[in-house]
């Protein structure tokens, strides 16, 4: 690729993940709505898409608060960090055979490194809030997340035993035969919810839970720093969907009636569908509750799959 | 102390009370309605039954009515008890049959001892199909709003209002279930103490008609603590606000003071504050100027001349003191008559001497033997007079049941005991007055003669006096007197400044001396003029007279005058002479008079119930009164907050900040060491509970966000009170705050004014934390008074000369008071009175016009004949318009 | 597991049933008679107001939106002098109706009083007062309390006796 051509990948892919983030706020809306037999926003402009522009001017227009009672540096470099982090994931996603922006061959363990350092942005926002409810949020959040972290990355662990590597367009072609999906089901699952509480989406939003925490971390938020949370969130669901394709859905891959890039995006999309639908359908469950699943479930869950997938391997090799 | 057994818990208790009494007490919640701790029971409402058992192991037990029962040592009780329960669950039902449907319309809603008698026993519904008996109401006067239909025949309000204040045209008439509770035909109650049948009765058939005219429920009000400003005695009021207007005055409990009851004046004459006649703007020269132009000419004004300062007897301490403070004690005078102000020295001298206590109108009613000397205290102190008939009935009763034991509280059974006998009260005054009726002894006299009555008596009991022409007739009754005072443990000696005669006062002191000296525990109470006199008279100001010396020698002098109209107590003719020569004149008050007509700057000053302060009462008793509500114009400000303004401009210090009142006080304590102790009136502003101030305003306080949304639908945010520690809102501490800062009384289930039981220790006795104000005159010495012996001469008749002196009525005589329209009604026409001889000599009769001709004025007033009177004295009505600035005390010419 | 699974499909599914949202402005709402929205003060059937100012509304009210002040008459007949209520604080809740024990205050069918200046939600009597009798028809409060306010002699109510004779001591 030549500079050129790079630096327009770069654009590209950051116009269209922002415009996916903006568009997701009109996506979520009417399909909670319909399945919650609502219509949604309809009103501004055609289908209620305008409400989107609605919103994103409403968030730039709104005070820019900081509490007197704040730490004010960490509180504004916070909301920050979520945006800065899960973009910079998007970096290694290979959305086509040639569209990447950097094509690492630790391509994974820079997504799992990028997603860890993501936290800071949770902690460091609730307690530079200075408010109890933060605080809390804060600290549900960090062990959550630290928590899925453990998993998340053992689950892929498997997907790299098969591939034999860590760079995402190596596995995806490793899948030209089989999805990954078929052979490390059990993977897909534990790295599909650890991706929901990595995002602390739905059912597992335990760090915001509006009806005990007032919104958690970011309950002193308000115009576009909490904005970039908004967003941090949506281009969390973006990038969990994206990885998810990737590595157990095959990427890019599909009949060749569609381009790659089409199949990428559809599949993409099908599994922010699902993100939603999680929303509309399951309860949060108790803090403790969601703890003692990660440990005591899924952990040896994981642990399991991996070693019966080195087993697996081994044996298949051998033979 | 007895131990008794409520549903099987023991509790000690008081012996020598009733099993109601002993049952509020603890706490329990009972229902009654006839008792009243201040009358007793009678047994007649069938309300307050509850089971009581021989012993533990009588499981029937039986029903009794709790008031008419002594408490005994082991006694077995149940108030629990289903019996007693549904006894007391039917007896409202049988009373509800017949009240109307009519607490919507009923001023007594949401304060009705009914109401919550009815809640409390769990009665609700009606079942009674029967029609429902109806009365024809009576126009009561001005005060008092007559709804006969919700009566419940408890018969409270004829045994307040004839047995226990004296009046005599309320009745109870007809028979049976129709019995009815008014007057032989419509016309005003009589007595001065009928506002108290609003409090008295536990529902809405007697109601403050002044109220009325601006109705506003309990809950609604924003109420403060506070002082009656009406007279010396200092009695502890409510004063409730809503919209900016005062609404009404309703008693605050005092032990020691007036206890539960108020006179008319104080209860009615609130009206002054919502006048329009009040001082709304700082004025120069006649002129309306704003903040900065007054501030700006007063810089001018105070600067360049010379301060004298005029305080005044009905201006708070605070005020008075900052006045002081301001021109400095050496320039500081007081507003009072200088025949007066001799007077109030003489007393403040006696008092301060602490050789004899003053008496409490607590003490006075528990007193065995009272002598007044030449005060007319029905109209100058009229709680005093009432505190005087229950001595004179106590005293009866004690009397009548020392030799067939009664319990003080079997109020019927007293009474029939007792029949005619009476306690000693000897009642010596210029001219015949209410309280005779009561007295043991009645002697009308001049001023000289009460006053060598005095010395007789008091000579007659510890000899000490040579006493020379004295007539063999006052000898003897001197003689009869002293001999009953013999008997007597805790006399109580009444006097005053209305006969304008410093013998008098001497002569009292000298007939408490005496018992003293004879091994009893006397107590004396001198009345003063207004309600801060006596704490004027600590000051030791300067006399008037001086005052108008000064201005006639220095040319440049401005004088401030404090909350006063000098042409009230000072001649027209002296005053007129001061104002003339002073070079500015600075006037704050409230309301316009004679005297903000020459002020060249006048500023508004807040009444008692804008503004925060301090009355020291005839017994020197300091207690506060509290700022009941903001009022929407900034200008009316407290007197002393002005002239502590006024201070910092002349000290170059000013800041645009009015101090605090806690500052204010405590600088009047280093200041004069006379009032040391003040600042215990009441907790100082930093005072909190667990945090919290204490609400003005009830928690049902309504219309928080709609009451100025006519204005600006964005509510304002609530003022704060840096001066006191209550607070202008409904949030705050919901318990039982500090006696003297209780704004309202309310108890879970007891919203009507009995409420009070739950802040006494106990019932009818002192309130939790003690009663409020502090007294003044604390020291007492144990040696022995030495006696004054400079009797006066006897009274005698000059030719074409007579001694006036004031007749001062209930209604009328007090100068705010009469702004409220049933006052004003209700006070009478200006009169003189004379002797028959006299107006024989005049050749005048009743009813013909008189001139009184004193030094520089000329008065002319219709004759009333008094047959009471001594030849030579013509009595003038006090304070009434026409009347002010009389030369009390003084000789006048009469002509035709 | 299946559980979360059969949830979220049966969710899923609900994307295909009817919808329950009313286009509100075009659409309007079907309201029922005793709807519980706008306050309105009736008159009772003598065309006089119903409102006797007893302040039990505005104690009742859980934001305290109404003020009024009670006066009266030359016959003794209460009624309000101001009657105010903030809409702009108001949550139709209904207690003041409740609370109401002569039916003046009542909350009808009618919920479209917005306004875009907050000030123009503040209601007086004048604008709170209608010509009806509400939903209460033929109640007079008057007519069945103790009082003579002008509309009943006493003891000419509903369910009253003459007034008793005070010079009697028959039974």
């Amino acid at each position: 690729m030549s500079t050129a051509q790079h630096i327009w990948t770069v654009i590209g892919v950051l116009f269209v993940l922002l415009n996916i983030a903006a568009g997701l706020i009109w996506v979520e809306r009417r399909l909670l709505a319909l399945w919650q037999d609502r219509l949604g926003p309809n009103r501004a402009g055609p289908l209620g898409l305008l409400i989107v522009l609605a919103d994103t001017l409403k968030l730039f227009f709104k005070e820019d608060w900081i509490p007197p009672f704040a730490s004010k540096a960490i509180f504004v470099v916070a909301p920050a960090i979520v945006a800065g982090t899960v973009l910079i994931s998007f970096v290694i996603i290979p959305f086509a055979p040639n569209i990447v922006v950097a094509d690492l061959n630790i391509g994974l363990l820079f997504f799992l490194a990028m997603s860890s350092i993501g936290v800071y942005s949770i902690v460091l926002g609730g307690w530079a809030s200075n408010n109890k409810y933060s605080l809390l949020g804060a600290l549900r959040g960090a062990s959550q997340m630290i928590a899925y972290e453990v998993f998340m990355g053992l689950s892929l662990m498997g997907v790299v035993m098969l591939s034999g590597s860590f760079n995402l367009g190596a596995i995806v072609e490793a899948q030209r035969d089989l999805w990954f999906v078929v052979t490390q089901p059990v993977g897909f699952l534990v790295f599909f919810i650890a991706g929901v509480a990595e995002t602390h989406r739905l059912p597992f939003d335990i760090p915001e839970a509006e009806s005990e925490l007032i919104a958690g971390f970011h309950a002193e938020y308000s115009g576009m720093k909490f904005g970039m949370f908004f967003i941090g969130e949506y281009l969390g669901i973006t990038l969990i969907s994206a990885m998810t394709v990737t590595l157990f859905f095959g990427g890019w891959l599909g009949p060749s009636f569609l381009p790659p890039l089409v199949w990428f995006i559809l599949k993409t999309f099908f599994f922010i569908g699902v993100f939603i639908l999680l929303r509309a359908s399951l309860p949060r469950p108790r803090y403790d509750q969601l703890i003692e699943y990660g440990w005591k479930v899924l952990l040896p869950l994981v642990l399991a799959n991996l070693m019966i997938t080195g087993a697996v391997a081994l044996y298949l090799k051998d033979s | 102390m007895p131990k008794i057994f409520i549903d099987n818990t023991s509790y000690e208790v008081k012996a020598g009370k009733n099993v109601l009494e002993a049952c509020l007490t603890l706490g329990f919640d009972l229902p009654y309605f006839c008792w009243h701790p201040a009358m007793g029971s009678v047994g007649a409402c069938r309300q307050c039954a509850v089971k009581v058992y021989k012993d533990e192991n009588d499981t029937s037990g039986k029903i009794i009515m709790s008031c008419m029962e002594g408490v005994r040592d082991g006694m077995h009780l149940s108030i629990d008890d289903k019996a007693a329960k549904a006894f007391r669950e039917q007896v409202i039902e049988w009373l509800m049959t017949n009240h109307p449907h009519d607490c919507p319309v009923c001023d007594e809603g949401g304060s009705c001892h009914l109401q919550d008698m009815t809640v409390m026993t769990g009665h609700d519904y009606r079942r009674y199909d029967y029609k429902k008996r109806t009365y024809v109401n009576q126009y009561l006067g001005p005060f008092i709003h007559h709804e006969m239909n919700r009566c419940i025949q408890c018969y409270r309000c004829v045994r307040f209002y004839k047995d226990y204040a004296g009046g005599k045209d309320l009745n109870v008439f007809a028979a049976h279930n129709h019995v009815y509770f008014g007057r032989e035909k419509d016309g005003t109650l009589e007595s001065p103490f009928s506002g108290n049948l609003a409090e008295v009765c536990p529902t809405g058939v007697f109601t403050d008609k002044t109220l009325r005219q601006h109705y506003t429920r309990k809950w609604d009000l924003t109420s403060a603590p506070s002082v009656c400003q009406h007279c010396s005695v200092g009695c502890n009021t409510i004063a409730g606000e809503r919209y900016g207007g005062l609404r009404n005055i309703v008693n605050r409990y005092n032990a020691e003071v007036n206890g539960y009851f108020l006179c008319d004046r104080g209860r009615f004459g609130y009206e002054f504050v919502n006048s329009e006649n009040r001082i709304t703007k700082p004025q120069v020269m006649h002129q309306a100027v704003d903040e900065n132009a007054l501030m700006h000419h007063l810089e001018t004004v105070l600067t360049n001349h010379s301060l004298i300062g005029i305080g005044s007897p009905r201006a708070s301490m605070e005020s008075n003191f900052a006045l002081l403070d301001l021109v400095g004690k050496e320039n500081f005078f007081c507003g009072v008559y200088n025949e007066e102000m001799m007077l109030e020295r003489r007393i403040t001298d006696i008092l301060d001497s602490g050789k004899i206590p003053v008496a409490s109108l607590k003490q006075i009613e528990d007193a065995d033997a009272v002598v007044i000397l030449g005060e007319d205290i029905w109209n100058t102190a009229p709680m005093m007079a009432l505190a005087v008939r229950q001595s004179v009935m106590k005293t009866g009763g004690r009397e009548a049941t020392e030799k067939t034991p009664m319990p003080e509280w079997h109020e019927l059974a007293v009474k029939e005991l007792q029949q005619n006998t009476k306690g000693f009260m000897v009642n010596v005054t210029v001219t015949e007055t209410s309280l005779d009726e009561i007295a043991s002894l009645n002697i009308n006299a001049a001023p000289d003669d009460i006053a060598r009555l005095g010395f007789a008596i008091a000579n007659h009991i510890h000899p000490s006096l040579e006493l020379k022409n004295f007539e063999e007739a006052v000898l003897a009754k001197a003689k009869t007197i002293a001999d009953e005072l013999l008997k007597c443990s805790n006399p109580v000696i009444i006097t005053g400044t209305s006969c304008y005669n410093d013998p008098v006062l001497r002569a009292a002191f000298d007939i408490a001396a005496a018992l003293k000296a004879a091994g009893k525990a006397p107590a004396i109470a001198f009345v003063v003029p207004e309600c801060n006199s006596m704490g004027l008279a600590m000051m030791r100001g300067h006399a008037f007279d001086t005052a108008v010396r000064r201005v006639n020698r220095e040319p440049n002098v401005t004088a401030v005058i404090l909350e006063q109209d000098l042409y009230r107590n000072l001649p027209a003719g002296i005053v007129d002479e001061f104002l003339s020569k002073c070079r500015n004149i600075i006037v704050l008050d409230s309301l316009n008079n004679a005297t903000t007509e020459k002020a060249h700057v006048l500023i508004p000053a807040s009444t008692f119930a804008e503004g925060d302060g301090t009355l020291i009462s005839y017994e020197g008793r300091a207690q506060r009164y509290y700022q009941v509500y903001v009022p929407d114009n900034k200008y009316i400000r407290e007197s002393w907050k002005w002239l502590s303004r006024m201070k910092m401009i002349i000290s170059g210090k000013a800041n645009g900040h009015d101090p605090h009142h806690d500052s204010v006080i405590s600088s009047l304590e280093t200041a004069l060491r006379q009032f040391a102790g003040i600042s215990a009136a009441a907790p100082s502003s930093g005072f909190s509970i667990h945090g919290e101030q204490i609400p003005r305003e009830p928690h049902r306080y309504s219309g928080r966000t709609a009451m100025l949304a006519n204005r600006n639908v964005s509510e304002p945010k609530p003022v704060a009170d840096g001066d006191s520690p209550l607070s202008f809102t409904m949030e705050g501490y919901q318990g039982t705050p500090p006696s003297s800062a209780i704004p309202f009384f309310w108890k879970p289930g007891w919203n009507s004014p009995q409420a009070v039981n739950k802040y006494q220790q106990e019932i009818g006795g002192d309130l939790i934390g003690g009663n409020p104000g502090v007294r003044l005159f604390v020291k007492s010495s144990g040696n022995m008074p030495e006696f004054f012996k400079d009797y006066p001469e006897h009274f005698r008749e000059r030719q074409n000369k007579w001694l006036l002196l004031p007749q001062s009525h209930v209604f009328g005589s007090d100068e705010l008071s009469v702004y409220s329209a049933g006052i004003a009604g209700r006070s009478p026409e200006p009169y003189m009175g004379l002797s028959p001889v006299d107006a024989k000599m005049l050749d005048v009769t009743e009813g013909s016009q008189v001139t009184i001709k004193s030094e520089k004025e000329e008065y002319s007033f219709p004759v009333k004949i008094v047959e009471s009177l001594r030849n030579g004295i013509v009595l003038v009505s006090k304070g009434l318009p026409g009347t002010q600035g009389m030369s009390w005390g003084n000789w006048v010419e009469l002509a035709k | 597991m299946f559980s979360h699974f059969r949830t979220m499909w049966l969710v899923f599914l609900h994307l295909f049933r009817k919808k329950v949202t009313i286009q509100y402005p075009e659409e309007k709402v079907q309201l029922h008679p005793r709807y519980k929205g706008r306050i309105v003060l009736t008159k009772d059937p003598d065309g006089g107001e119903r409102c006797v100012g007893c302040y039990l509304c505005s104690a009742a009210c859980p934001v305290d939106c109404i003020a009024l002040q009670a006066t009266q008459d030359e016959n003794g007949r209460r009624y309000p002098e101001f009657f105010r209520i903030n809409f702009s604080r108001c949550i139709f809740c209904g207690f003041c109706e409740d609370a109401c024990p002569t039916y003046a205050i009542q909350l009808i069918p009618d919920f479209e009083m917005g306004e875009y200046k907050r000030q123009d939600l503040v209601f007086e009597k004048e604008d709170l007062l209608i010509n009806s009798q509400g939903k209460y028809p033929g109640y007079n409060f008057y007519k069945v309390a103790g009082m003579d306010a002008g509309v009943k002699q006493k003891g000419h109510g509903a369910n009253e006796e003459l007034p008793v004779d005070v010079h009697s001591l028959l039974p």
